[in-house]
């Protein structure tokens, strides 16, 4: 067998692939925030609680109504987005004319009620979630082994940041959203209901949240904690990314994992921190970001 | 539609008005800026508002528009109060801005900042008629708005509420800023709007285009209406108005 770097293939494109699939989670997840930031000025601290509320979602519509992965698959993100709308009526609307700290002091504490309930009911040792049949077993590629349920994350990530990069940026839509994001007056005096936009880009944020979360179920267990734990990642991204930016957050949130499972062969002990240090080294040297627009 | 011999006192409007401002008050936070607002356009009409920096000309826009979020008093607009109507039920019912500070998106194309406001009402101009009026943005299509010269934005900002249907345009000093040819290729236009039978009010500092396309001038100042002058009788009052407008 040969040899890269001194490094075992099996062992580098394995990580490359962990890597990818985070990548995936960090690209959805940053992706919804961005867009939820952009319009609604409100750093959504709840984004991770949603996530976690999304796979949960999967596992209660298997358990108690026996739908399974594939309903969940669209059903969750409906159900987790309906539920961000209700909060985003009731609370959130409330804030928009105050500094953005409010929003990220309510979205936090939301987030804790979120985990707690969880946690309360469901305990924090995790719910088991199987892999749908038609995705089990996996490809041997040459060179490394590949689960099918992997690689359905990876393309399914793709996809979705693809159509949600098509529909803000080239849709009708997605210009009344745009131009929202920078100047909600204007739009409004053009006779748009601004504020029901907001409401369904902030739906439709969580609803991505939400979808990430079925497809992280059958790889993690089904965990109050699991929003929590990778939440804090996420925001590293969107900073490196750029607040706000929709391709931005998109590449970040792939490279930035790739890096991660790239750190993990070479420097296995500086994995969990490099996405902070190159946040860092993005804060001191652009500090909009990578992708970022300086408004 | 226009009555040169209004009595003394009236508006100069006969029939019923598009537009009608009464005891119109609106505030900036806690600063009271308009006092007390009366005015009437007829449709058709090409009103100006004059008076110096600051007297609350634009406010009167806004108010108009519904973006001002704290007014009080009468505004009625093709009979129907608009006083406390969400600026986009009072861009349905048919009025639109086309603000002193253009609002072209950076983030938007011109295509897609010319497309963007909706339909509100049949009878708008039509891409063609547009790009009639406007060649320069037929040529820019795929460009970002705010890389369009000043001029090119300031047709922009005009050229997308032509194809809304909206009766009534509001257009805040679309001159300011720009280079002779283009301030008279956007007073050709106004004139232009005006026989499609737009209803214009227009907020313009240039007091010499204002008179070259206007029936009527309202002076402004302190926040309320102090005068009316019918353009053809601008001559005999011509000190009257330097000397509001203190120059």
């Amino acid at each position: 067998m040969f040899e890269l770097l001194g490094i075992p293939p099996q062992a580098l494109f394995g990580q490359l692939l962990l890597g990818l699939i985070n990548g995936s989670f960090y690209a959805i997840l940053s992706l919804g925030l961005a867009i939820i930031f952009g319009l609604l000025n409100i750093i959504n601290f709840t984004h991770g609680a949603q996530y976690m509320m999304g796979a949960f979602a999967a596992w209660m519509l298997l358990n108690y109504l026996g739908i399974p992965y594939w309903g969940a698959l669209i059903v969750a993100p409906i159900v987790v987005g309906a539920v961000g709308i209700v909060l985003e009526r009731l609370l959130i609307s409330r804030l928009y004319h105050l500094d953005h700290l409010y929003g990220l002091l309510l979205t936090f504490g939301l987030a804790l009620i979120a985990t707690g309930v969880f946690r309360n009911f469901y305990g924090i040792s995790g719910l088991p979630y199987g892999m749908p049949s038609q995705l089990s077993g996996g490809q041997n590629l040459g060179f490394m082994f590949m689960p099918n349920y992997r690689g359905w994350v990876i393309v399914a990530s793709l996809v979705v940041c693809f159509a949600t990069w098509f529909i803000i940026e080239r849709t009708r839509l997605g210009a009344y959203l745009r131009a929202a994001t920078e100047n909600p007056t204007m739009v409004g005096a053009f006779g748009i209901n601004v504020p029901r936009l907001i409401t369904l880009t902030y739906g439709f944020g969580v609803g991505l949240a939400a979808f990430a979360g079925v497809l992280a179920a059958p790889i993690y267990n089904v965990n109050p904690n699991m929003g929590a734990d990778l939440i804090i990642v996420v925001f590293a991204v969107v900073v490196i990314g750029g607040m706000g930016s929709i391709l931005g957050s998109i590449v970040t949130g792939f490279g930035l994992g790739l890096i991660e499972g790239l750190t993990r062969v070479f420097y296995p002990e500086g994995s969990a921190v490099v996405i902070f240090v190159i946040m860092a080294i993005v804060l001191l040297v652009k500090p909009a970001g990578l992708f970022g627009r300086t408004v | 539609m226009i009555e040169a011999l209004a009595p003394e006192g009236s508006a100069g409007v006969t029939g019923k008005p598009l537009l009608k401002v009464a005891d119109l008050h609106g505030w900036y936070g806690e600063s009271h800026v308009l006092h007390g607002v009366d005015l009437e356009v007829a449709a058709g009409e090409v009103v100006t508002l004059l008076g110096r920096n600051g007297a609350g000309k634009t406010t009167t826009l806004k108010a108009v528009m519904g973006i001002l979020p704290k007014r009080r008093g009468s505004i009625v607009f093709d009979g129907r109060e608009t006083i406390s109507l969400p600026s986009r039920a009072i861009a349905r019912a048919g009025i639109a801005l086309c603000p002193e500070e253009r609002a072209i998106f950076s983030s938007l194309s011109v295509e897609e900042n010319l497309m963007l406001p909706p339909q509100v009402l049949p009878g708008g101009l039509s891409r063609e008629q547009i790009f009639e009026l406007f060649p320069n943005l037929a040529e820019r299509l795929s460009s970002q708005g705010t890389k369009l010269s000043g001029g090119e934005q300031q047709m922009l900002a005009i050229a997308r509420i032509l194809r809304t249907g909206a009766k009534l345009l509001l257009l805040d000093e679309p001159t300011e800023g720009l280079a002779p040819v283009i301030v008279q290729h956007i007073g050709r236009t106004i004139s232009r709007l005006k026989q499609e039978g737009f209803t214009i009010v227009l907020v313009e500092q240039n007091f010499r285009f204002a008179a070259s396309v206007a029936d009527r001038h309202y002076v402004v100042e302190q926040g309320r209406v102090v005068d009316m002058i019918h353009n053809d009788e601008l001559d005999e009052n011509i000190d009257k108005l330097h000397a509001y407008l203190g120059v």
